[in-house]
């Protein structure tokens, strides 16, 4: 009976891959095709309108770096986050895990100030197709990026009880794999609306 | 079928009819074929106690050749209704013959402006005229529509000369046709432009050539 | 692995309390049956609102009978508008793909449970917060959203325009929860049958419905993305003051027609195959025959389904595209018949030789069979670039994708519910009710439809209140009643399946484990399946679905979870 109810767990058949990252990755499939949507949809109006660059301009290059910096960062801290898991050390999984919410948070908290900013000299989205893709295609990469905060939040509260790690530390690898995720589209974004 | 076909008075909008009766034909073949064929199993194969199917797979080739066969023939009707349809599409819609007459068409909800350019033949001068819904055109000449949308998307249709074409707010999208018989055609719109969609029309006023001029004479008179 | 959490096995017993087993499940047997009767609510109001558009469209200026007055034109566009997008997004997916998917898939391969339970509950929770948004669209100031169920900008782009109101906004909201609804199933549907299949069960042996459930989700999952970026463009156009969409500002309104057809024209091949997979099904059961050309099959969907990545224009042909753009797109769109017209053979050749029984189930699978060549059939004339400059936006698309959508979501899906039901609650449908019920609604669909086409010939425009304001369209108006007619017949015809859906479901007669002799896995476990799908060990699968009629097999079929008696079968 009970290697039964475990067939499930153990299928017979299945691909080589672990069901929670094949999950992941059809997930992030289709978010490839949304953000892949609005960056081709950009290419083709800053194909057909070349004063964009002028526009453009307003960004600033050092927060823009910077904030590649901060994210790239702290994807090689969710790498360590998974390292530790798989070496069993508790404190370090912990401690990069909080790096890698904290450095989100400051990329969010950057953004949040150009975008004060911005709004403050009166680049709102409404202002011209530049600042309508600026801000729909960061606003979406930010609550994406909300949402991996939000998601290593949750692993960090269940990773912080006794034996937490041990219990659901895997999850850090499906964390990670949406965190590079969110990561990639910012390097796409960063040239696309940052560098002439 | 082809009875219920709005009478054709453009030079084109037989071309358009001969293709849709030829594709007609076509998958009417395959109609007949695949219906009369499941119709005749289903009554040459109805159960009969102990009768056993013979167990056909179609997964090697000689099996499957049954279907992949036909599928041939499929294929090169599939590029035969290509080939034949793409010269009509470019006939009608790429390019065009050197126009005799130009207007403008603007679909704003809801109704269609047309612009004449008047007897200088240009537009944006003073003896331009606005008209709404009123479309005149002389006969067996080629006309050119320049249409705009104001507001909207709207679709310039004209039933009895199988043209269609959008009308997009931001664009200025060529159109042509030749009528070929006088009388007046009423100008639907069909594309969804909101509460007014339906009923939103016109009419198309094509003139025998001594007609046209005098309209011509009443418009701007004086010229 | 999330996999353990909350796929139990026998031995953790039922979930006890009426809420957790009907309502808070995460059981696919349960959550199946909550987006079937999702599906059926909707589609008693899709049916409802079909009735009042073609009331409207034979009696113009008449009382509606049971609504009571007359619509304005304002009115009627909100109708179709919301018809479309019902029968599409809150019927067609959410019975075919979702219902039956979740239904099946873990029956037909073995596995206790979807891949991921919890993500599934959420899903059907999801959807249901969807269908709450649409139906409080009715009733917020403005109405609710009269766009068409294509929602083209710059109707929908400014609040000011009729029928772009709030209601505009809570129909994209909708819209979207409903795509993350279907994304989540979707990761189910395609993780499940890769990973949790039983021994033996290897991938070229799952049912074809399984395939075809898997490779409608792919559509979805990579088609879908573009229009969630479309919609979150026109949710700022509309709320922020952006022109993604408005000439304007510099926009354009092609834009979102690309994004929307990229995604649209695989979305209705998403609906189609679940509803072919059915008959996939159905059809060798009932000619005791195995399905002609399995491989082939999935090889001419996988085509199918890569083609329709590169069709999405052929709405467009007269839009303002680029004229030259139109060509590359008719050929392969006529192109796509080939794959298609692999699998029509391929199941006229599973009838050809067999045993045929017409109960219930085989009619509507060959019903729904005969229709879809005619819908296929008659879209190659909207194919061809030429003749769609012509009926592009008349009545003669709206019947070419109603032969279609029907075929696939009420044809194939009766079939599939008349065959499944007894699995699904343990009881039998009542036989007679549903011959009256095919007959009914075969027969009043094709007075519905195949006059329709006639109307589009004479050149009558979609989306029309009144084509009592046309000179040119005075001739149809004859067909236009006879066709109101026939649709009130076709929608009286489902009170005999209603009927005998909810009749049968208290005193039907029992259902046998296996009523149909069918060969696959979801029939070798108690109607219905207990928690856990078996009470027992998983069977383990020895050969490919559908052994009928094996060479050397004593008897004329073999399910797939008994040995294959000796040189059986050995050829796949
Ligand atoms: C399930 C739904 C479904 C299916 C399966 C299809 C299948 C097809 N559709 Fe359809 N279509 C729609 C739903 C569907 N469509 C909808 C909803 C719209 C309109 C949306 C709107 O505007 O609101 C639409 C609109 C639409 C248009 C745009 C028309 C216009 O707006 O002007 C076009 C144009 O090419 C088209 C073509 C096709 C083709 C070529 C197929 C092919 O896949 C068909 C292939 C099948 C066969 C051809 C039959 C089998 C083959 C044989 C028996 C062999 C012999 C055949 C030949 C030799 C050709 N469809
Ligand atoms: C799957 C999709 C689907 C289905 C099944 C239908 C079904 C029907 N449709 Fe629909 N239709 C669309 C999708 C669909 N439609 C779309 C996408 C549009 C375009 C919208 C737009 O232009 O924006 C459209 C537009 C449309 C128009 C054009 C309006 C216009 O352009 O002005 C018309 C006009 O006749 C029409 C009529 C009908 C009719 C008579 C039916 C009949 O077949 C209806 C029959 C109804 C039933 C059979 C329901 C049965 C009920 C049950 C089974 C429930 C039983 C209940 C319980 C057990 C609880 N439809
Ligand atoms: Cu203008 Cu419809
Ligand atoms: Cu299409």
């Amino acid at each position: 009976m009970s290697t039964a109810a475990h067939a499930s767990a153990g299928a017979a058949e299945s691909t080589p891959f672990p069901s929670a990252k094949l999950g992941i990755w059809w997930f992030l499939a289709s978010e490839i095709m949304v953000f892949g949507g609005l960056i081709v949809s950009y290419l083709l109006f800053r194909m057909a309108g070349p004063g964009w660059s002028a526009e453009l301009h307003h960004n600033s290059t050092l927060l823009g770096t910077v904030n590649t910096l901060i994210l790239l960062t702290s994807s090689f801290t969710m790498v360590e986050v998974h390292r530790a898991h798989g070496r069993g050390e508790e404190a370090k999984f912990r401690l990069h895990l909080a790096l890698t919410i904290l450095l989100g948070l400051v990329f969010l908290a950057i953004k949040g100030a150009e975008y004060t900013a911005h709004i403050r000299e009166g680049l709102v989205p409404a202002k011209s197709m530049f600042w309508a893709f600026y801000f729909g295609m960061t606003g979406l990469h930010g609550l994406h990026v909300l949402g991996g905060i939000v998601a290593n939040a949750c692993l960090y509260a269940v990773a912080a009880r006794p034996g937490g790690v041990a219990r659901y530390g895997h999850r850090a690898e499906m964390n990670g794999l949406y965190w590079h995720f969110v990561d990639v589209v910012w390097i796409f974004l960063f040239p696309l609306l940052y560098l002439g | 079928m082809f009875a219920w076909l709005p009478e054709n008075v453009s030079t084109f909008g037989g071309d358009i009819d001969s293709i849709f009766r030829f594709i007609y034909y076509i998958v009417g073949f395959w109609f007949l074929a695949t219906q009369g064929f499941l119709i005749y199993c289903l009554i040459r194969f109805r159960r009969r106690p102990g009768r056993r199917p013979p167990y056909l797979h179609g997964n090697n080739l000689s099996q499957a050749a049954w279907i992949l066969l036909p599928l041939v023939i499929v294929l090169v009707l599939d590029l035969w209704i290509d080939f034949r349809s793409a010269d009509v599409w470019a006939k009608v819609k790429v390019g065009g013959p050197r126009p005799d007459v130009v207007i403008e068409v603007t679909g704003k909800q809801f109704n269609w402006i047309m612009t004449y350019p008047g007897p200088d033949g240009r537009f944006g001068t003073a003896d331009d005229k606005k008209v709404e819904n009123e479309l005149h055109v002389p006969v067996n000449k080629v006309v050119q529509v320049v249409l705009r949308g104001e507001d909207v998307i709207h679709s310039f249709f004209l039933p009895q000369l199988r043209l269609k074409q959008d009308v997009v707010p931001g664009r200025a999208i060529r159109a042509w046709f030749q009528a070929t018989k006088p009388g007046k055609y009423e100008i639907p719109c069909a594309e969804l432009c909101g509460f007014g969609h339906s009923g939103m029309k016109g009419w198309l006023h094509v003139h025998a050539e001594a007609q046209y001029k005098e309209w011509a004479r009443k418009m701007w008179p004086g010229s | 692995m999330s996999g353990t959490t909350a796929a139990a096995g026998g031995h953790h017993g039922e979930p006890g309390g009426f809420l957790r087993k009907y309502v808070f499940s995460a059981d696919h047997k349960m959550i199946a049956r909550q987006y079937m009767f999702i599906s059926l609510f909707w589609a008693a109001v899709g049916g409802y609102f079909a009735y009042i558009i073609r009331w409207q469209l034979a009696h113009p200026e008449a009382d509606i009978p049971l609504f009571g007055r007359p619509i304005g034109p304002d009115e009627y566009n909100a109708f179709v508008t919301m018809h479309g997008t019902i029968m599409v997004f809150f019927v067609a997916m959410p019975l075919l793909l979702a219902s039956f998917g979740n239904f099946l898939i873990p029956l037909m391969i073995g596995a206790r449970d979807m891949a991921f339970p919890r993500l599934n509950m959420l899903s059907v929770w999801v959807l249901g917060a969807a269908s709450a948004l649409l139906l409080l669209s009715f009733f917020v100031e403005g109405g609710p959203a009269a766009g068409g169920w294509t929602g083209y900008p710059p109707l929908s782009a400014r609040t000011a325009y009729v029928g772009a109101d709030k209601g505009m906004d809570l129909w994209l909201l909708a819209l979207a929860l409903e795509f993350a609804s279907f994304l989540m199933g979707g990761i189910n549907f395609l993780v499940t049958p890769l990973n949790m299949r039983t021994r033996g069960m290897g991938l070229l042996r799952m049912p074809l419905f399984v395939w075809m459930v898997m490779i409608a989700s792919l559509l979805f999952l990579l088609s879908v993305g573009p229009l969630v970026a479309g919609a979150v463009m026109l949710l700022l156009d509309r709320n922020l003051g952006t022109s993604f969409f408005l000439a304007s500002g510099g926009g354009d309104p092609l834009l979102w027609q690309h994004l929307f057809w990229f995604f649209g024209h695989p979305e209705v091949y998403v609906i189609l195959l679940p509803g072919l997979g059915a008959m996939m099904e159905v059809m060798p059961t009932f000619s005791r025959k195995t399905i002609f050309g399995y491989r082939p099959i999935i090889v001419a969907v996988l085509v199918a389904g890569a083609l329709s990545f590169v069709v999405w224009a052929h709405h467009q042909y007269i839009s303002g595209l680029d004229p030259r753009l139109a060509t590359p797109f008719s050929v392969t769109t006529i192109l796509i018949s080939v794959p298609f017209a692999l699998i029509v053979f391929a199941l006229l050749a599973t009838l050809w030789g067999g045993s045929i029984r017409l109960a219930t189930p085989m009619w509507f699978a060959v019903g729904g069979l005969a229709v879809f060549i005619f819908g296929g059939l008659t879209g190659i004339f909207n194919g061809s670039a030429a003749v769609d400059i012509y009926i592009h936006d008349t009545y003669f698309v709206v019947a070419h994708f109603h032969s279609t959508f029907f075929s696939a979501l009420f044809l194939a899906g009766f079939a599939a519910i008349y065959y499944w039901y007894p699995k699904m609650f343990g009881r039998m449908m009542n036989e007679a009710l549903g011959q009256i019920h095919f007959w009914g609604t075969f027969l009043f669909f094709l007075a519905v439809f195949v006059p329709m086409h006639l109307v589009g010939v004479g050149g009558m425009m979609r989306r029309i209140a009144n084509p009592g304001q046309y000179e040119f369209l005075a001739p149809l108006s004859g067909l236009n009643r006879m066709i109101t007619m026939s649709a009130v017949l076709l929608l009286l015809s489902q009170f005999f399946f209603a009927f005998n859906f909810f009749w049968s479901m208290f005193r039907g007669r029992r259902a046998p484990d296996n009523p149909w002799e069918g060969t696959t896995l979801e029939w070798t476990t108690p109607s219905p399946p207990p928690h856990g799908n078996w009470p027992g060990e998983v069977p383990q699968v020895h050969h490919p679905p559908y052994g009928y009629g094996l060479p050397g097999a004593g008897e004329d079929w073999v399910p797939q979870h008994r040995p294959a008696p000796s040189g059986a079968g050995a050829g796949r």
